[in-house]
């Protein structure tokens, strides 16, 4: 038997600058042992996504190889008592049943820290806590702050964090995760940037924006950018108008409290629908680094003039629903649902009319709409392409003959769809529109992650692809702030719109002569 | 994930042209009678196998859950038969209102001697064009197997199943050569290899990585070969020179020669462990750092001792795959490409004894 030298010319094994050798090939990136603190750890959120995405990265092992979770919140608790919480929490919510033992694992590691978010007491307490953790794993954690708390807090814990020295640590990464929304008008978010980058660098900072976690959104850009058929035709040369659809057939729930406050403009349109947008519109980054896509996004934002007061009517409208039919049933209006108040003048649908002002976009119309208690629970992208230049079928059928369109579903059924011209069958040349249809769940057998375990795995990673930067953030509500000072000046009554429709007819008024709102 | 059994269709004395024109019969009557149902179109996977232990086959299969193949072709091999008959089945997921319906297609073609030599002409017609082939022959018939591989893309081993070593990874290697190898044996040590790569990430540990002294690998006594591929992997990825091993009792010892040291190599059968795979493993530095690893209840519980004394004990989370889930991952893999095990396979096969 011969010995056979494994050299791998590329790789250094021994020096400490040098790539790990042993990471190549594998699936999941070693994430660097990690103390994690989630504020607001008993919250709505913290228990539906938070916990079950922790539990499920610690299912599949792709939480790092020591990893302490610390919850802070106000309630005093023991620790055994937040424990069980969590567990009730992961048992209910978790995408897979729990396997015992990882359970009891994960649990084992888990300390509460109860108190006021504005009370320094908490943050030395939570020192001496985390610094507990170092102690044991004989290495210092990195530390992970995830804000899953009411927006208000933001500042005061980011605040609190330097203040008590917890922002920065030598031989470890320290990072901060806020969760939307990240201010309510531009103004807020440009007081909550300078407060949080006052405390922390922007490398620290990652702001969730959980769509961009979602694999259908990833699939955006691999859409774009791994296939040569569509590019070339990706401008205003060849596409007519844009889109953009995210409708719910549900009401607002148990979250009148939050939504009433927002409305559907702050709600989905100045964040997801922003990026969505900005997935379509974006020039090809020269690599998917972090930066390189924010960058184009960026530019995209900035190419997006802001309306003045005057122009807010013509490329934006607002309305609630009334009392309507879903899904046979009757459902109350807006302003009749539980925690709404009866003069509430919060919008549950918006549509605007948006013109990404550059060279490959002048000109195209973005359509963009939201809302409740609309006919369809759908999100999709329609491009629609320019009619050709010459229908030489108009003796024999040109009704039929449409323009193409490209339809981008990403929810519930993700796919592509391509309308296209098609002969009926038969001994005349009639036209008619066909669809050729591809659905990602007939190519793929995995099962998506949820949107959370992504993003809890790339900011502990320190991967801030999918995260939103600050001038991203405030690229987005330099557009909606003008609209909503200029809605909420205005007050009410708003138009309204049956529920189980397809929204109010003023969305009409915002169309370009000759085009329509696809049917939801 | 449940399967609903939808429509079947059997016939005995068929062609493979009578087969494949009854699976389009059939797509296309389910495709009417529900357009939310659609057929998979991922991967093909053949399976040869014996007749007689079939139904073991289709168990193991039926338990993959989301990873079973878009169309199933299932070669049921009994000597003495003469016929070809077929049996068809089309299956759909259970799923919610408004969801999408995946079809998942199983022909099973009961097959004897006279039709081995026409095997590429029999199952050419009843997989899908360009879709990737996966194919799997888990009782052996190593001849059979290389009549198909012309068909595929991918084969799906288990170097465990075959009790000499040598075999095993003579058989590897050699359809590495004509074929993407997605070995059940290597990825019973994807967590393992996953929890080496990460001890050794950080910056400061990295450089850990050249002053390795030693290795220990404990292993199910009939899993040498999981052991074997673990530390080929290691010898491939940090540059050691693999040579052979020798015989030390149940145990395999050797010595590989690293860039500034000599690494002492250890595989030790653990009669204790249960289940097929690597039950321990053990590595030293120069430095005096030992790290040992070791399966456990709800994963692998880390040991870490320094030379100063200090120790600390950690678990590593991560729920078992059991064997379903590592037949399933190893479908999903013939999708993928991992660059590192074929260099890790030379090495082993370089350590062989």
């Amino acid at each position: 038997m011969t010995a056979v030298a494994t050299g791998h010319p590329e790789d250094a094994a021994g020096a400490a600058g040098s790539p790990n050798p042993l990471t190549a090939g594998l699936e999941r990136l070693p994430v660097a042992p990690t103390a994690l603190v989630i504020f607001g750890a008993t919250g709505d959120l913290a228990r539906r996504k938070l916990l079950p995405a922790l539990y499920n990265l610690a299912h599949e092992g792709a939480l790092p190889d020591r990893f302490d979770l610390v919850g802070v919140a106000r309630r005093e608790k023991a620790h055994a008592d937040y424990r069980a919480e969590s567990e009730q929490a992961i048992r209910q919510f978790s995408r897979r049943a729990p396997d015992p033992d990882v359970l009891a694992g994960l649990l084992e590691r888990v300390r509460y820290v109860p108190g006021r978010f504005d009370a320094e007491s908490v943050y030395g307490h939570l020192s001496k806590v985390l610094d507990s953790f170092d102690e044991q794993a004989g290495e210092r954690l990195n530390r992970a702050f995830y804000l899953s708390t009411a927006p208000d807090f933001f500042g005061t814990i980011v605040g609190h964090l330097g203040a008590s020295g917890l922002s920065r640590r030598a031989e470890a990464q320290v990072r901060v995760i806020i969760e939307k929304p990240f201010g309510t008008t531009l103004e807020e978010a440009r007081a909550l940037n300078r407060r949080v980058l006052s405390v922390f660098d922007e490398a620290q900072v990652f702001r969730i924006d959980h769509y961009l976690g979602k694999e259908t959104v990833q699939n955006l850009l691999a859409f774009r950018f791994a296939n040569g058929m569509f590019e070339p035709l990706w401008n205003r040369n060849y596409i007519d108008s844009v889109q953009i659809t995210a409708a719910e057939d549900i009401g607002i729930g148990t979250r009148a409290g939050y939504y009433n406050a927002a409305g559907a403009l702050r709600d989905l349109i100045q964040n997801h629908m922003l990026q969505l947008l900005c997935n379509v519109a974006m020039e090809p980054p020269v690599n998917f680094a972090a930066e390189e896509v924010r960058n184009e996004k960026v530019k995209v934002l900035e190419a997006i003039a802001a309306p003045t007061s005057e122009q807010v009517d013509t490329i934006a409208v607002r309305a609630q629903y009334s009392r309507g039919h879903s899904g046979g049933e009757d459902v109350p209006g807006y302003t009749e649902e539980e925690g709404v108040p009866a003069d509430s003048a919060t919008e549950t649908f918006a549509a605007l009319r948006l013109e990404v002002d550059n060279w490959r976009w002048a000109g195209v119309p973005f359509y963009i709409r939201t809302g409740k208690r609309l006919a369809r629970k759908v999100t999709e992208i329609a491009v629609t392409l320019k009619p050709v230049p010459h229908l030489a079928f108009s003796q024999d059928g040109s009704l039929g003959v449409r323009p193409n369109q490209l339809v981008l579903t990403v929810q519930p059924n993700e796919g592509v769809s391509l309308q296209l011209g098609a002969k009926i069958p038969g001994t005349r040349m009639v036209i008619r529109p066909v669809n050729m249809e591809f659905l990602y769940g007939t190519a793929f057998m995995s099962q998506s992650p949820e949107a959370y375990e992504r993003l809890i795995t790339d900011a502990m990673l320190g991967d801030a692809t999918l995260f939103t930067r600050d001038d991203e953030v405030e690229g987005q509500w330099r557009i909606c702030d003008p609209i909503v000072k200029r809605w909420a000046a205005e007050g009410g009554p708003l138009p309204s719109y049956e529920a189980g429709s397809q929204g109010p007819e003023e969305a009409e008024g915002l169309l370009r002569e000759g085009d329509h709102w696809r049917a939801i | 994930l449940s399967h609903t059994s939808d429509v079947v269709w059997s016939e005995q004395g068929t062609t493979p042209d009578r087969v494949e024109a009854a699976l389009r019969e059939l797509l296309a009557r389910r495709y009417a009678e529900d357009s939310d149902c659609v057929p998979a179109r991922v991967l093909n996977m053949i399976a040869f196998v014996d007749r007689e232990w079939s139904g073991e086959i289709a168990n193991r299969l039926g338990g993959v859950g989301r990873y079973h193949a878009s169309r199933l072709l299932v070669l049921a091999y009994e000597p003495r038969r003469e016929r070809l008959d077929a049996r068809v089945t089309i299956a759909s997921e259970q799923r919610g209102p408004g969801e999408l319906g995946l079809l998942h297609e199983t022909v099973v073609l009961d097959i004897g001697d006279k039709h081995l030599d026409d095997l590429v002409t029999i199952a050419d017609p009843l997989v899908v064009t360009d879709l990737p082939t996966l194919l799997w022959s888990p009782h052996g018939h190593s001849d059979a197997a290389d009549a198909l591989l012309p068909l595929a893309q991918a084969v799906l081993v288990d170097s465990l199943d075959d009790p000499v070593w040598r075999e095993a990874i003579d058989r590897a290697c050699a359809l590495s050569g004509e074929a993407y190898v997605v070995d059940l044996a290597w990825l019973r040590s994807t967590p393992w290899r996953e929890r080496m790569a990460a001890l050794f990430d950080p910056p400061h540990r990295r450089r850990d990585l050249g002053a390795i002294t030693q290795v220990t690998v404990r292993h199910h006594p009939a899993s040498t070969v999981a052991g074997l591929l673990f530390i080929g992997w290691l010898a491939s990825r940090l540059r050691w020179r693999a040579e052979p091993l020798l015989g030390h009792g149940e145990a395999l010892i050797g010595k590989a020669p690293a860039c500034r040291q000599h690494v002492a190599l250890r595989l030790q059968p653990a009669p204790e462990q249960q289940v097929r795979g690597l039950a321990g493993l053990s590595v030293e530095t120069s430095a005096g750092r030992r790290l040992t690893l070791d399966r456990g209840p709800g994963g692998l519980h880390a040991r870490e001792h320094q030379r100063d004394g200090a120790e600390h004990t950690w678990t590593l989370l991560g729920a078992s795959r059991g064997e379903q889930g590592i037949l399933g991952e190893g479908i999903r893999q013939a999708l993928l490409r991992d660059p590192t095990y074929v260099p890790a396979l030379k090495a082993a096969h370089a350590m062989l004894p």
